[in-house]
């Protein structure tokens, strides 16, 4: 069995994000980048699958700048196979993405695509649905567990508003992976010195027949309004006196 | 031009994010020429969802997919039947379809829009224009005006952002009732790729978490599963919901559909209490449109305080009991 793992480069989630001066999107110079969160956790998952013997090739693909390179490594040096970079400074977004990702899926026929639920810099949560659709393929978002059953089949238990939800989908299949389906690994050093040997095959969305065609256009970006600084109450006593009589909550 | 809402239901009732969803998409409506409101029910013998739908104020169609393939929301059935309405000769076209940012939503929502080879627009907080919204990202550290060049925007709502539109029989006569007009749709045939198992629900009998007046969360601090009972029993005299940081979760003291944050549930409530939750981004992303945020922390600098109107410095395990007994004696 062949997984393929999607892989987006973004903003460390430890750095405090901030607004740029005039207002198009967020301060990036000098900005720690990493790999989004959720996607660590994809392929970490790919990584167990290969390790107990249920997938034989762990391929990660990324759209992004050159940079992203450093990403791919370090995917690499948690255990993946090789990488494919889809080359390009343009901002892509999550329909072209899917389109491009497609292409990917066509080349390689994986039997599984593992995406994270949603990227931290976005917050769209949209890709790896739109690929399904695209693909044609069933779909399991928001999973904390995957089981593999009778042969081509998964079993995906989806973390839902309500508690839980276990289906059970046809392979070739597209699951995207939430928080508690696993912790990811920290690499070895061993494993990043052996990642320098493992290949990343560069391409370009034109090279894969993709023209990037953005629909929506980003007008503004803001700061949120700064909620005003509150006060420190001494004991329960006042704070139940200062809910009823000034917030007048309860 | 008619805008297309998609229910959130459990087959029986009609979950409250959707009468937000209905208040987003009058906003739509207020800068379209005509700007119809139809609501799309799909389910299985969800014949009350119809019912509680025909009280709905400023609808002018029920649309409704009934049949055994919808008993479970697939996302690979029901993106179909969806986009078979906008892109059917004999229904109106739709310039926007649009339906809560809950896990439904975000599950078959992106597949409307790729199968019909349009953006989506995630989680939007406010309405601009007919193609013009905003919405957070980076876990709300800033707001993104968005303008969509799509003919059919797909878009999601968080439903915490727009005030439920009133569900009263009052609000619309029987004459008006009787003349709602309910079509009838035909299902498209099931993916046969997908198949449902099972639910494993979290049965409470207080009030659900995004919807809540008052809603008491904790963290690592709780230490472990017992302890939340202290939380429950003081939920139970404020009539709050129960919520919880992602560490609680991760530690297994509480469920999943608990979490409160960027990727948990966001919320909205008068008043939200957080109980040793030092206040990670990803949790305040969840709790800022809260109208009064009380923090009760054992830790001075937890970041929590610097957002919370009223903060108590203080170990939880004297403090618990303590505000419990002090609101059952005010009651």
């Amino acid at each position: 069995m062949k997984i393929l793992v999607a892989v987006k480069r973004v903003v460390d989630h430890k750095v405090n994000v901030r607004v740029n001066a005039d207002e198009t999107g967020i301060e990036t110079a000098n900005v720690k980048m990493a790999i989004n969160p959720f996607c660590e956790i994809a392929i970490e998952q790919a990584v167990r699958f290969k390790e107990q013997g249920s997938a034989d090739e762990v391929v990660l693909v990324c759209i992004g700048p050159k940079e992203a390179d450093v990403q791919l490594r370090a995917g690499l040096a948690l255990g993946a196979d090789r990488a494919i970079l889809v080359r390009t400074d343009e901002e892509v977004q999550s329909l072209d993405v899917a389109k491009l990702l497609h292409k990917i899926v066509q080349e390689e026929l994986p039997d599984l695509v593992l995406l994270g639920k949603q990227a931290i810099d976005t917050d769209n949560n949209q890709t790896g649905q739109m690929l399904a659709a695209l693909t044609g393929m069933p779909q399991g978002t928001f999973a904390s567990n995957i089981v593999f059953t009778v042969p081509n089949r998964v079993k995906v238990t989806r973390e839902v508003d309500g508690g839980l939800v276990t289906l059970a989908l046809n392979l070739p299949a597209v699951i995207t992976v939430d928080l508690r389906l696993n912790t990811p690994r920290y690499a070895s050093l061993p494993n990043i010195m052996k990642a320098k040997r493992k290949v990343i095959t560069m391409t370009a969305p034109k090279d894969i027949g993709v023209n990037l065609s953005p629909r929506l256009t980003t007008l503004r970006v803001e700061s949120p309004p700064v909620r005003q600084p509150g006060v420190k109450v001494e004991n329960v006593t006042d704070l139940v006196d200062k809910l009823q009589q000034q917030a007048k909550v309860i | 031009m008619a805008i297309l809402i998609v229910a959130e239901h459990d087959n029986h009732t009609i979950q409250p994010a959707t009468l937000s969803v209905l208040t987003a998409a009058s906003e739509i409506a207020t800068h379209t020429s005509d700007g119809e409101l139809h609501l799309l029910i799909i389910g299985h013998e969800c014949e009350s969802v119809v019912e509680i739908a025909q009280s709905i104020a400023g609808l002018s169609q029920i649309l409704v997919a009934d049949h055994q393939i919808y008993q479970s929301p697939l996302a690979e059935n029901i993106a179909p039947i969806i986009v078979s309405l906008v892109q059917s000769k004999t229904q109106d076209q739709y310039s926007h379809i649009i339906t809560s940012a809950g896990t439904a939503g975000k599950d078959y929502q992106p597949r409307v829009a790729a199968m019909l080879d349009v953006a989506q627009i995630s989680d939007i907080i406010s309405v601009e224009s007919v193609d013009t919204f905003k919405r957070p990202i980076y876990a709300g550290n800033a707001i993104a005006t968005v303008q969509s060049s799509d003919v059919i925007k797909v878009i999601t709502v968080r439903s915490s952002a727009f005030p439920p539109v009133p569900l009263t029989a009052e609000s619309v006569t029987t004459e008006a009732l009787n003349q709602m007009p309910v079509v009838e749709l035909a299902p498209q045939a099931a993916s046969g790729k997908s198949e449902f198992i099972k639910a494993e629900l979290t049965q409470s009998s207080r009030p659900e978490l995004t919807t809540a007046k008052v809603v008491i969360s904790g963290g690592r601090g709780m230490q472990n599963t017992d302890n939340f009972e202290l939380l429950y029993t003081l939920a139970d005299q404020l009539n709050a919901a129960v919520g919880a940081s992602r560490a609680a979760v991760d530690a297994g003291f509480v469920a999943n559909d608990l979490q409160i944050g960027q990727t948990g549930k966001i919320i909205a409530p008068d008043l939200y209490i957080a109980v040793g939750i030092s206040g990670a981004i990803q949790h305040i992303a969840g709790i800022t449109g809260s109208k009064i945020i009380v923090a009760i922390n054992n830790d001075p600098d937890a970041p929590i305080f610097d957002v919370a109107d009223y903060g108590l410095v203080a170990d939880l395990f004297d403090v618990l009991p303590e505000l419990t007994a002090a609101l059952k004696a005010k009651s």
